[in-house]
């Protein structure tokens, strides 16, 4: 089974947000970048997938800057077999672009599966994967928490509000994953060490401008201050009243 | 005045909640056409939606970023050649464009954009768009589809009666470590019924990677992004991952046995105790309000 992987550098879910001085974009000093979380549940069942096939190929994609090769060489070292870095020095804010380039990389290989992440928890934009899906003529599903692949065929559950949807589509596909498809593996010593000595190439790359410009980022309204209503289950009466006539939440 | 396309969701023939939402935000902008389209078939329904947007002369196509609108989106954005401006919180047209605020780092910071693209895909975030009262008496038109795509919806196994999710919710009820072990949620779900079908109980990353509650009902950075109107943060200590996805709720109660927790920083109102004395008193005096 060939199997593409396309994964992104983030800052950790655990960042504190600090607008950089242009005042349009993060301010990257002290932050710890990792791979987005969603992405390794696909890099994982990708892992999964190659094991149970017993032959085939994991590549690893990621579009980002040059220090994306760190986390190409995470994927690496969990088991990937390459990896490829589209390199540019700045993100496009428009997810059409990004999804531009990386289909034009995908689209010279044919892929049984192509997986991404469902979304990246720094944008939040939660569609690369099915605008590559859609550039490429691919089928695809989103949001993927549970995958059974027979043949050619593959059926998917994805959460949806109050429910779970269970959709059928053909391969070659694209799936973008969920949290619960699968449990992550570290990286052993011996995949770290091994992960160094795997290809990985890098490709520079321009992304168009798109339709999207960024006018600032901002921080959030400050909540305002709130207060301790009191200690223990005596304090429930006065949380209950406050909650009624001065938050009118009741 | 210039034409917006409002994409509206059903489920079981009803028209969902978010659909309200995007009519009334759709109608600000423009003239808006309501439409419904079957999207069980995941690609004949974004083929005729793509076709729709293109013949129409819409200056905007909007959605409902909900686990069916994020899914469509992008197949149509992509037939329109551009991006999905998704989830966002704010929307108003500025120039022949729109200026578009969206929560980005799972709410630590806004992202205001200025989106150029004809016509514009946009996503709305649920439960930020409060509908107006014309919102409910739309007609939408139900979009025909050829059938024919190779993405079909086969089945759809609903949760139990009654369990509502999360992002729906008006009253969410989370749980954290403090709760000790998973039976313990028996008590926050018995608060969550005292509020009569309108809250459900949520959780923190540490009980759901623990294995104690469904990735469903995990609120935060790497789950769900919730504004209700009440939010009952119950033993959670709250992380910075934790309070991004809760942040913009209207009200927030926190209940913890440690005054110094972070989540007290963020909460209305905290109470500091054993949330096992606490939460029942609660659910008692909920009860005794809806009697």
């Amino acid at each position: 089974m060939k199997i593409a992987v396309c994964i992104k550098r983030v800052p950790d879910s655990e960042t504190r947000v600090k607008v950089a001085a242009d005042g349009k974009s993060l301010d990257e000093a002290g932050v710890k970048f990792v791979m987005n979380p969603y992405d390794e549940f696909a890099v994982e069942e990708a892992l999964r997938r190659k094991e149970k096939a017993g032959a085939g190929e994991v590549a690893v994609l990621c579009l980002g800057p040059a220090a994306a090769q760190e986390t190409i060489r995470t994927a690496l070292a969990m088991g990937a077999d390459r990896g490829i870095l589209l390199q540019a020095d700045k993100m496009p804010a428009d997810s059409f672009e990004v999804a531009k380039l990386i289909a034009a990389e995908l689209k010279s290989t044919s892929w049984d599966l192509i997986l991404f992440g469902r979304m990246a928890i720094d944008d939040y934009n939660h569609q690369v994967g099915t605008l590559v899906a859609e550039l490429l003529g691919l089928p695809s599903v989103s949001a993927v928490s549970h995958l059974e692949i027979e043949g050619a065929t593959g059926v998917a559950e994805r959460e949806i509000e109050g429910g779970i949807e269970v959709v059928e589509f053909p391969l070659p596909a694209v799936v973008t994953a969920d949290k619960g498809l699968n449990e992550p593996r570290y990286p052993a010593l011996k995949g770290i060490m091994a992960a160094k000595k795997k290809p990985l190439e890098v490709k520079p790359v321009q992304a168009g401008s798109g339709t999207l410009e960024v006018v600032a980022l901002t921080p959030p309204a400050e909540r305002k201050e709130g207060r301790i209503v009191g200690e223990g289950a005596a304090a429930v009466g006065e949380l209950v009243r406050l909650l009624r006539e001065e938050a009118k939440v009741l | 005045m210039s034409k917006v396309l409002a994409v509206l969701e059903q489920r079981d023939g009803k028209l969902r909640k978010v659909s309200f939402e995007v009519i009334t935000a759709a109608r600000r902008l423009g003239d808006a056409d309501a439409v419904v389209c079957d999207a069980t078939d995941r690609e004949a329904c974004a083929a005729a939606l793509a076709a729709r947007a293109k013949s129409g002369g819409y200056r905007a196509v909007v959605f409902s970023a909900t686990a069916t609108g994020r899914d469509l989106a992008p197949r149509v954005a992509a037939k329109l050649g551009v991006a999905v401006v998704a989830d966002l919180t704010d929307v108003v047209a500025d120039g022949s464009g729109f200026l578009v605020t969206r929560p980005v780092y799972a709410g630590k910071a806004l992202l205001k954009v200025k989106v150029t693209a004809q016509p514009a895909v946009l996503s709305l975030r649920p439960n930020v768009f409060t509908p107006d009262a014309a919102a409910s008496s739309v007609k939408p038109e139900t979009l025909p589809v050829t059938a024919g795509g190779r993405v079909k919806v086969r089945e759809v196994k609903a949760a139990p009666a009654g369990t509502l999710d999360v992002a729906e919710a008006q009253v969410i009820i989370s749980g954290g470590r403090g709760l000790k072990e998973p039976a313990n949620f028996k008590v926050l779900e018995e608060l969550a019924h005292a509020f009569g079908g309108r809250a459900a109980v949520g959780a923190s990353r540490a009980v759901v990677d623990a294995g104690w509650r469904a990735h469903a009902d995990q609120v935060g950075q790497t789950g769900k992004t919730v504004s209700p109107s009440l939010y009952i943060a119950v033993g959670i200590s709250g992380a910075i991952q934790h309070l991004a996805g809760m942040r913009t709720s209207k009200v927030i109660v926190a209940i913890n046995k440690d005054k110094d927790a972070p989540i007290f920083k963020i909460a209305d109102y905290g109470v500091v105790g054993d949330l096992f004395e606490i939460v029942p008193k609660l659910t008692e005096e909920i009860r005794k309000l809806h009697g």
